[in-house]
């Protein structure tokens, strides 16, 4: 036990005189929480739409006064010219164009149905899709006025049924997408912070030619591994609770759940993710490829988390290589902890798993520390 | 001259000699790519929803039936109490629970309107709102083929066109961003350490007596780097086309320059945080945490810059990547030419020379 106290005074007081080190381990942070937490908005509004409108008759009239009128679309531009319309998109100004040709209502009235045209900037095929979603149930609301007006009111003749369509929102009905992006940005900058410390440690010592020096006292694998891991356990930790007090101050995120419980997971998650990053620092020669190594884990583990794309999306080899990815599940703990509620009966299989990982990675991190070069 | 071609050549003998960092270098951006290819990608596939049906008709079982066969949706649960959507929620096992309500195909039939309750776990409000979407977009193509049979007046159909990806596939807009962030990270990962090393380990003292001068030192640090990530642009560029059949619609060689100034941006970037530290542990950290997050969030990569408060957006215009993906998406996938990418490739050139200038300025030539 004095032996890890010794190590762990050694750690602290090596953290503490690298003066430039402790600013940026939190400032950095903190002004990324505070900015990119505003930048992860999928919402979709302002639909930049362009509009060709080359009948000028009171029902296209009524069809664009829809579009202008949505909050989904905000009009760029009239223009009378389909290659305008068509530069407009090529050169990122507007998103869709609405060309309703000469001609339209004319043959709506003599031959029972007309054309619009509706064109997309489909890169981003999502968006697009969800565009003409919200461009059919506009046009399709103004077609039911039309009929109305030639028919006059009675909903029979009009003949078309319609599903009302009510959707509500649980646990966060101002879609306010903040609240889900701190929490999940908040891990991330956690996991990076502990994580690359972690995994520079004991290569560092290596490359400056310390190592020798430990490696000749009569300290414990168990001990030193241990020693290692305490201090940057200890910042991540703290961290995590200063970000959440950030959280609320500012962004007044939601939490539902048990405090005591989302740090006990915390605390077994951050051991497994910094027990990993031990074992790269054991297993690397160099700095620079240590940082390589996490640098392609960490990222993987991120941008398989679930944080910035719905992971059912992946397809089922990736949901199942996903199985070992310990930040995908605390992503999930955390968020049911502080915006459902849930208790520990709702996430116990995913804490189950979670404290199999950490029992495993420390294992393998001490039994991998070789003290013999 | 003499002086410098050797320097750049000692600096290749460093890299090359380390094979353990040389195979990562050239494996993690193939192996990243591989797989962001595939998973990263805001489609609404096999989400899972739950049904609570409280009028069990024929018409309700026809929409449930047209979810089911959509793609978009797994049903994996049957509710039958209001009280049950809240267990669901809180196991997180569903996103979306449909709700129809009583004599749903009666209401229909008689008073040409029926509702339908979509109730969505909003705790990730982002992907809430795209599944409430398409669950929407299913059921009024539901309903608007249903009129269509029953021969309406005064119909006006729409044409949509999609542009550049008519199938609509996720790689095209994924793609482009990943290679940006792929491309940005690595540069200057590799870049930031290569000074700074040199002082950590003690050499620095040679470089400074030797007869070159800041400016040669930097350029010869960073030139095998030119090298090395023009090598990854080529494999980044034929994984894209040949594995996830992204176009080339415009110039090779416009495409090829432009990758040629991004990763010398990049690289330069590198180096101004290579001179600015003294340690390669401050230096990673400082790139790692400094440029990781900023290039997926703030580059237009997954989320559109439309969207976001105007403040970030500025923010997000002084990220070079953002103008990269930009250049990529005009070149690639609208296969335009140089002059609609003029304005992004100035920008890119003046943040390469600003950087230069600034960390040739910042390399001390005497040590402290």
């Amino acid at each position: 036990m004095r032996t890890i106290l010794f190590i762990l005074q050694k750690e602290f007081i090596q953290i503490r005189r690298n003066r430039m080190m402790l600013p940026v381990i939190f400032v950095i942070p903190l002004i990324q929480l505070l900015i990119l937490v505003n930048a992860a908005n999928m919402e979709m509004k302002h639909i930049r739409i362009c509009i060709v409108d080359n009948d000028l008759s009171s029902s296209s009239r009524l069809i664009t006064g829809k579009f202008s009128n949505s909050k989904f679309f905000t009009v760029q531009g009239h223009t009378f010219s389909m290659e305008e319309a068509q530069r407009q998109i090529e050169n990122g100004r507007a998103d869709m164009v609405l060309h309703i040709p000469e001609g339209f209502e004319r043959n709506m009235i003599r031959e029972n149905k007309a054309k619009a045209q509706l064109l997309f900037n489909a890169i981003n095929g999502t968006v697009a899709g969800i565009s003409n979603a919200y461009a059919a149930q506009i046009i399709a609301g103004a077609n039911r006025e039309i009929i109305m007006e030639w028919y006059g009111n009675s909903e029979t003749q009009a003949g078309a049924a319609a599903i009302n369509i009510i959707p509500s929102f649980w646990y966060n009905p101002d879609m306010n997408y903040k609240i889900f992006m701190v929490p999940a940005i908040l891990v991330l900058l956690v996991t990076l912070i502990g994580m690359m410390l972690a995994t520079l440690n004991i290569v560092r010592e290596k490359e400056m030619g310390n190592i020798e020096q430990i490696n000749v006292t009569p300290i414990r694998k168990i001990h030193f591994i241990t020693g290692k891991l305490l201090p940057f356990w200890i910042i991540a930790l703290v961290m995590l609770a200063f970000g959440l007090l950030i959280g609320k101050l500012i962004y007044n995120i939601p939490m539902l759940g048990s405090l005591p419980l989302l740090f006990v997971v915390a605390g077994i998650y951050l051991l497994a993710m910094l027990g990993f990053g031990l074992m790269i620092s054991n297993s690397a020669a160099t700095q620079q490829q240590a940082m390589f190594v996490m640098f392609f884990f960490i990222l993987i583990f991120i941008m398989m988390s679930g944080i910035f794309t719905p992971t059912d999306s992946m397809p089922n080899w990736a949901q199942t290589i996903n199985y070992l990815n310990p930040v995908s599940y605390f992503m999930r703990i955390i968020r049911m902890i502080l915006l459902k509620g849930s208790g520990f009966m709702d996430i116990l299989k995913d804490f189950t798993i979670l404290l199999c990982y950490g029992i495993t990675v420390i294992t393998l991190a001490v039994f991998c520390y070789r003290k013999v070069s | 001259m003499k002086h410098f071609l050797g320097f750049v050549k000692k600096e290749f003998h460093h890299i090359f000699r380390d094979r353990r960092t040389l195979i990562i270098l050239f494996g993690i951006p193939v192996a990243q790519m591989l797989l962001f290819g595939y998973i990263i990608t805001t489609e609404v596939k096999d989400a899972r929803i739950a049904i609570l049906d409280h009028s069990k008709d024929e018409t309700t079982r026809k929409i449930i039936d047209k979810l089911a066969s959509s793609g978009y949706f797994i049903i994996a649960k049957y509710l039958s109490h209001e009280q049950e959507i809240a267990d669901c929620f809180r196991q997180g096992t569903v996103k979306e629970v449909v709700v129809f309500e009583p004599d749903f195909a009666r209401k229909l039939q008689n008073e040409k309107m029926a509702s339908v309750h979509l109730i969505a776990d909003a705790s990730d409000a982002n992907s809430a709102n795209l599944v409430v979407n398409y669950t929407g977009a299913v059921i009024n193509d539901f309903i608007a083929k249903e009129n269509k049979s029953s021969a309406m007046p005064l119909q006006i159909i729409t044409e949509p066109r999609m542009l550049y990806n008519p199938e609509l596939k996720g790689v095209y807009m994924f793609v482009p961003g990943t290679m940006a962030m792929i491309l940005v990270l690595i540069c200057a990962l590799l870049t930031s350490v290569s000074i700074v090393r040199e002082k950590e380990l003690g050499t620095m003292e040679v470089l400074l007596v030797s007869p070159l001068n800041p400016l040669q030192i930097v350029l010869g640090k960073v030139t095998p780097y030119i090298f090395l990530s023009f090598v990854n642009v080529i494999t980044i560029l034929l994984l894209s086309n040949f594995v996830f059949g992204l176009p080339v619609r415009g110039s090779i060689t416009l495409l090829l320059a432009e990758s040629f100034l991004f990763i010398s941006l990049a690289l330069s970037l590198g180096i101004l945080i290579s001179s600015s530290t003294s340690s390669q542990q401050m230096a990673m950290v400082a790139s790692m945490l400094g440029l990781m997050l900023p290039s997926i969030l703030l580059s237009g990569f997954i989320f559109p810059i439309d969207n976001m408060p105007g403040w970030i957006q500025w923010i997000c215009y002084i990220n070079p990547t953002t103008y990269f993906i930009v250049i990529l998406k005009n070149i690639m996938l609208k296969g335009l030419g140089f002059m609609s990418v003029w304005k992004e490739t100035a920008i890119l050139a003046g943040i390469t020379m600003f950087l230069l200038v600034v960390s040739t300025k910042k390399f001390k030539v005497r040590l402290d």
